[in-house]
């Protein structure tokens, strides 16, 4: 279970601070799956990096039973000097993985043939997202977040990516954060609006949905 | 504040793991595959040695009555591992920062993972150069290495807190990085790399033995050279430097953290 009681998240800037995240209660329990709606700068970013636990909170109590992942498909975590297969490594004695069972999952996945043992700077973007992607299912978690829709790769990578994560982990929690409604609606049953930093709670995604643009 | 719910044993193992991945991460980056960079590891303190030791040979290889090459040897390499620690962990964090989605690996992971890689850097190539020379003919071996060990480990220690303490205000403020940079050309020449604390006059003398690190170059020449030279040190005043210096880096790593989050 992940618990976010009474949570308020406060930025300092030259102006002063900001208050990013206000008052937040949510609770997500193994297995279910949360879509988060927000607009850019509502504090969705925020809110993903407190739920988890990559950023503490100022006042207000988290509690995580679960784990969570990194956000899935995130990029930004490669060493570009390093090869694929030296990033997996990586990630794997990070989260105490065995190295050699996920090393022909991830070279399988992400069907990257020779470039698996190539520089990560030698990789188009298609393949830096195959590899994220990979890497996240790579580890198990009891809950994935996801921020942003998903647009990895081609139709057939991503008919992939969907089967690993809402087939394969169909039990395992998901917290989805969007800024469109498609992805949520599709995969989610608890329904958040994330709206100046103001978290509502909604049991049916279409007034959540209307909530959401009458906010807009 | 965060209620966290895992044990400390399971926090220290966990911590263990990550500073371990850091490690060959950076291993791998830093030296690559191809040797190279792993040779400048030796050949930077070598080409300082040579070139200093030229400008002795006229006066016979010797400053103050003892052997001017295992001088620069200890001196050198000791100011080469605080020096290195303290510029590895100054703005380290920016690079890495994506590492911190993974909600296993801190700040304070970042910049150990990096002290405890210049501190083995500096220690191999303080050993390889030593065996070397040892090895032509050009230094004796050393009288009492355990003394050696003590100063050089207390510098290590002493290198642990400046790299936390660079690392996070660096982090904090972009001033300080410049600030830094004329710390470092400041204490260069009066860290004991270059002189011994007996040939300052009495004066000197005692303002030299503030200089926390010149206690632990002094323990090393005592080791090298035994009683041939009349070295002044202190060893609780370092240890107790080296704790404040400690505690004040993890508490400023603790600081900077929440200056991170907001990228």
């Amino acid at each position: 279970m992940i618990q976010l009681l009474n949570v308020n998240k406060y930025y300092h800037t030259k102006q002063g601070a900001r208050h990013i995240l206000k008052y937040i209660n949510l609770t997500i329990e193994p297995g279910q799956k949360v879509g988060i709606l927000g607009r850019n700068g509502a504090g969705k970013s925020t809110l993903i990096r407190v739920i988890g636990g990559i950023e503490n909170v100022n006042t207000g109590t988290v509690n995580r039973t679960m784990s969570v992942s990194w956000p899935l498909a995130f990029i930004g975590g490669f060493q570009a000097s390093l090869t694929g297969l030296d990033n997996l490594r990586f990630i794997c004695r990070i989260y105490n993985a065995d190295i050699e069972k996920a090393i022909p999952f991830v070279e399988d996945f992400t069907e990257l043939g020779v470039y698996f043992r190539e520089e990560v700077k030698t990789y188009s973007a298609g393949m830096r997202a195959r590899l994220a992607f990979a890497l996240s299912m790579a580890i198990e978690f009891d809950c994935y977040l996801i921020d942003e829709v998903m647009a990895v790769g081609d139709t057939r990578f991503h008919d992939k990516c969907k089967y690993e994560l809402f087939e394969k982990r169909k039990e395992r929690g998901l917290i989805l954060v969007s800024h469109q409604p498609g992805q949520i609606r599709e995969h989610c049953n608890v329904f958040y609006v994330l709206h100046d930093g103001y978290l509502k709670r909604f049991d049916d995604v279409d007034q959540a949905y209307a909530y959401y643009t009458e906010q807009g | 504040m965060k209620v966290t719910t895992t044990p400390l044993h399971k926090s220290f193992s966990i911590q263990l793991r990550v500073i371990d991945a850091l490690l060959r991460r950076e291993v791998l980056t830093r030296y690559g595959r191809d040797n190279i960079g792993f040779l400048w590891l030796f050949v930077e303190p070598m080409i300082f040695i040579v070139g200093m030791t030229a400008l002795f040979a006229y006066r016979g290889l010797f400053i103050s009555g003892i052997p001017v090459i295992p001088f620069l040897v200890t001196g050198y390499s000791s100011v080469l591992m605080w020096r290195n620690a303290a510029n590895r962990c100054s703005k380290a964090i920016v690079p890495n920062i994506s590492l911190l989605y993974h909600r296993n690996v801190t700040v304070l992971d970042l910049f150990l993972a990096r002290i405890v890689l210049e501190i083995a850097g500096a220690s191999m190539a303080l050993i390889v150069i030593s065996a070397f020379l040892i090895a032509m003919g050009y230094m004796a071996l050393p009288v009492d290495i355990l003394t050696m060990v003590q100063g050089w480990f207390l510098l290590a220690f002493f290198a642990t807190g400046l790299g936390l303490i660079v690392g996070a205000l660096t982090e904090m403020s972009d001033g300080f990085e410049r600030i830094w940079q004329i710390i470092t050309l400041v204490t260069f020449p009066i860290s004991g790399a270059f002189f011994m604390v007996e040939w300052l006059p009495k004066s000197a003398q005692e303002m030299a033995l503030w200089v926390p690190m010149i206690h632990g170059v002094e323990l090393m020449r005592e080791g090298y050279y035994g009683a041939v030279v009349k070295a002044h040190y202190n060893i609780p005043y370092l240890v107790v430097v080296n704790c404040i210096m400690l505690l004040a880096g993890l508490v400023l790593v603790y600081k900077a953290k929440d200056n991170v989050g907001s990228e």
